[in-house]
């Protein structure tokens, strides 16, 4: 562990709620609004935290351990993080597998809560979650696998400081595109969810969420930036694995990079409207595909 | 007496005239009419001394005419329903206003629930259900996400698949009708343009050859001309919200934005001819309360012309991106048959390839001199829906240029309103944004409103969004509401 390491962790925890306010001001602008400031998720957050906490009289612990659960999980995930070649806080053999389930957690949590409240709405949300992250998560684990594969590293911080070398491009470009697809429907973007729809009978993520309030709901958001930041990130990693940029450049790149990426986001929900819940399956299904024909890639041409 | 009573769209016949047949008579008759094409565009109980008087108003496209007949009832009669689905909401309406039984009707529940404690005995907050280990239910309303009006909506899903949607409305029940008896007085005009305030026009105009008819007055041109410019202004500023809109709930962004800043430009136009941006007080009986002239005419033309080329190009966004064409086709789809069935109207019915338009089906007023061809579509989707409005926007669009470049000159008022006729009953048709208004209304002896029946295109067309939704995904439920857009208020009056 070094002061890179620690500067990289806390520019995610920091510049994370950053991340929305760009994409909504991206929007903005292709809908030719002003738009809401930057900051407003920062703003969110702090105004909820010094709200009262309202709990229906149906919840149990498990609706309420769920938001610190679901924080310390992204937390967890994202020490696993490198930035390029500047490492990770923490990293082992296998702690790509950890970084995957991490997620995993904050999801079963979130999930139970959702149940927990007995509401037909969440119960639809949570339903549509897990069914789309069944799909999602064999995509990000096996564009993992390719890229363990093409590095012959097992932790993140090996990964991405070895160079995969040129003959692997083909498979990264097909990771990070396989990545792309498991960031937006993870984060409940556009085409897969709508973050900004009133309508609860078409939501996903934002209905699991309708029964917190106060700060149990503002770590709900911070945990969400933070998710959007973790998932991105990783995606930038691979990306632009093949810089040879060293210390507080490579850090300065990913987070330059997330914002790029916010700008991207927001474009793709400027220019297409939201899939049919029924389509959504096919498209994360062709996420996987794309992650199996890397690893397919990566086994048949590096040795 | 045989075969009813025919008169045309906004005309008036004594109440004498009308053929009083028996219960099985008058349903047969209803039942040929219906199978011959004929549409009920009204049917509604009037009291007459002890007993009730049903009268069914059938408009006839072919023809262009409408034909009134009635029958007495005392406490039930044999219910159309079973075998003319499109009386079914006013069969429950009947048995609410006036607890005459209509025997044999499927579902009979309160429309509106006016009074609790006289309508306990219905039987009637329960919802048709299915059974079943992994069915389950969902309630949706009153209270909505969004700033919408009151309505309650139960699923019957399996997993996400809509199997059956009942619609419980009523929260929003005033007494229009009712406060219309007696009238009409200063305050009717008032009643009549807020009951739907999103189709003040359409029922204003309704409304008013009502009273003009009766009274044996006519608008002279040039109100006509304004009234037509303001009943497709309005519906242009709705066509154009609801196909923005309709990009909003698919998550489509800039037909969204740019369509809800169009609208309220619409809106400013109608504002310019009368000072209200919903057009109140613009139409009145006798004619229009204000005048255009030439200055505001032009203008009104070019700031008309630079809001359709904004339109025209947000719109114009739907038809070219495929994601938004993914999720509009196939989505809410009827067929024609069902569409004739139960009587739909208006955009949704055009959009099932029924021609079905006021405007030249029963032409008046302007329309006489100026058609409007109605515009349609074969898929009965979501997109039919939209495809419709569109068309009916670029329609509308070449109508106001035309009548704003060619206003007769006279008056705009018929001058001191004279009383209205005793013992007549009189209806107005027109094609409101959404579809048919109906106005029907039987005077009293001293010249009064005995019964004044209201029918908004909204009353015809719930069932058919209900029935849009079987099969469907229940996440799909919002955009074929939307598609719909149907009114609350304007159902429950």
């Amino acid at each position: 562990m070094n002061t890179l390491s620690i500067l990289n962790l806390l520019a995610g925890l920091i510049l994370a709620p950053l991340l929305p306010g760009i994409i909504n001001r991206t929007k903005a602008v292709f809908a030719g609004r002003h738009g809401q400031p930057v900051l407003q998720t920062y703003f969110d957050i702090f105004k909820l935290l010094r709200k009262g906490a309202v709990y229906s009289r149906t919840t149990s612990w498990v609706f309420r351990l769920s938001p610190v659960i679901g924080l310390a999980a992204v937390i967890a995930a994202m020490t696993l993080l490198p930035a390029l070649s500047a490492p990770a806080p923490v990293s082992f053999a296998g702690d790509l597998i950890l970084f995957a389930y991490c997620f995993g957690l904050l999801r079963f949590f979130l999930v139970a809560a959702a149940l927990d409240t007995g509401s037909a709405f969440e119960g639809m949300g949570a339903s549509r979650e897990v069914q789309f992250s069944a799909l999602a998560e064999p995509a990000l684990l096996l564009g993992l696998a390719a890229l363990a594969r093409a590095t012959g590293s097992l932790s993140l911080t090996g990964i991405f400081s070895a160079s995969a070398g040129p003959s692997a491009g083909p498979a990264l470009a097909l990771v990070s595109a396989a990545l792309f697809i498991v960031f937006l429907a993870e984060n409940a973007r556009i085409p897969v969810d709508d973050p900004n729809t009133h309508l609860e009978l078409t939501m996903i993520h934002e209905v699991m969420v309708l029964d917190y309030s106060g700060p149990d709901f503002a770590i709900i958001l911070y945990t969400s930036s933070l998710k959007m930041w973790a998932l991105g990130a990783l995606l930038v990693n691979v990306l632009f694995s093949f810089l040879p940029l060293h210390g507080p450049a490579a850090v300065a790149c990913v987070a330059g990079s997330m914002i790029l990426l916010s700008v991207l986001v927001g474009i793709v929900e400027s220019i297409m409207a939201r899939l049919s819940l029924l389509k959504v399956p096919q498209l994360l299904a062709g996420a996987v595909a794309i992650s199996v024909l890397a690893l397919t890639l990566v086994l048949r041409f590096t040795s | 007496m045989s075969g009813p009573a025919v008169i045309r769209n906004g005309g008036k016949l004594p109440l004498s005239q009308i053929p009083v047949l028996t219960v099985s008579d008058f349903r047969r008759d209803i039942l040929d009419s219906v199978s011959k094409g004929a549409r009920i565009s009204a049917l509604f109980g009037s009291p007459t001394g002890e007993n009730i008087r049903l009268i069914a108003v059938l408009a006839w496209r072919d023809t262009g005419s409408i034909s009134v007949l009635s029958a007495p009832v005392q406490k039930s009669y044999p219910a159309l329903t079973p075998d003319c689905p499109q009386a079914h909401l006013f069969e429950r309406e009947i048995f609410e206003q006036w607890h005459v039984m209509p025997e044999g009707h499927p579902w009979l529940k309160p429309v509106r629930f006016p009074d609790s404690e006289k309508t306990s005995d219905m039987g009637v907050t329960n919802f048709f259900q299915i059974e079943g280990e992994e069915i389950h239910e969902v309630a949706v309303g009153p209270v909505h996400a969004g700033i919408i009006e009151p309505g309650h909506f139960r699923f019957q899903c399996h997993g996400e698949t809509v199997h059956h949607l009942e619609i419980s409305l009523g929260y929003q029940h005033r007494g229009v009708e009712r406060s219309l008896v007696n009238g009409p007085n200063s305050k009717s005009l008032h009643f009549i343009e807020t009951l739907a305030g999103d189709t003040t026009v359409g029922h204003a105009t309704a409304f008013s050859r009502i009273v003009e008819s009766l009274a044996g007055i006519r608008a002279p041109a040039r109100a006509q001309v304004i009234r037509g410019i303001a009943l497709e202004l309005e519906r242009m500023a709705n066509h154009i919200g609801d196909l923005g809109a309709l990009a909003g709930d698919i998550g489509y962004l800039p037909t969204m934005s740019y369509c809800g800043r169009i609208r309220g430009d619409l809106l400013n136009l109608t504002a310019m001819l009368c000072g209200n941006r919903f057009g109140r007080r613009l139409v009145v009986p006798g004619g229009v309360g204000y005048d255009i002239d030439s200055e505001n005419a032009d203008k009104i033309a070019a700031r008309l012309k630079s809001a359709f080329r904004d339109a025209e190009s947000a719109i114009g966004l739907l038809w070219e991106t495929p994601s938004v064409l993914a999720r509009f086709e196939n989505t809410g789809a009827l067929s024609r048959e069902t569409a004739v069935k139960i009587g739909l109207v208006g955009v949704a019915a055009r959009a099932c390839g029924l021609q079905r338009d006021v405007r030249s089906d029963f032409p008046y007023g302007i329309f006489l001199l100026s058609h409007i061809p109605a515009a349609t579509w074969e898929s009965g989707d979501v997109f039919a829906r939209a495809f419709v409005r569109w068309q009916e926007l670029q329609r509308s669009y070449k109508f106001i240029l035309e009548q704003l470049a060619a206003l007769p000159d006279g008056a705009v008022r018929a001058g001191e309103n004279p009383p209205i006729a005793s013992g007549h009953l009189a209806v107005a048709l027109v094609e409101g944004w959404r579809g048919e208004i109906c106005h029907v209304a039987i005077t009293n002896n001293e010249g009064r409103f005995l019964t004044c029946k209201v029918v908004d295109p909204s009353f015809h067309n719930w069932f058919g969004l209900a029935l849009a939704l079987r099969g469907q995904q229940i996440s799909d439920f919002p955009l074929c509401n939307k598609s719909f857009n149907l009114s609350y208020c304007g159902h429950d009056l």
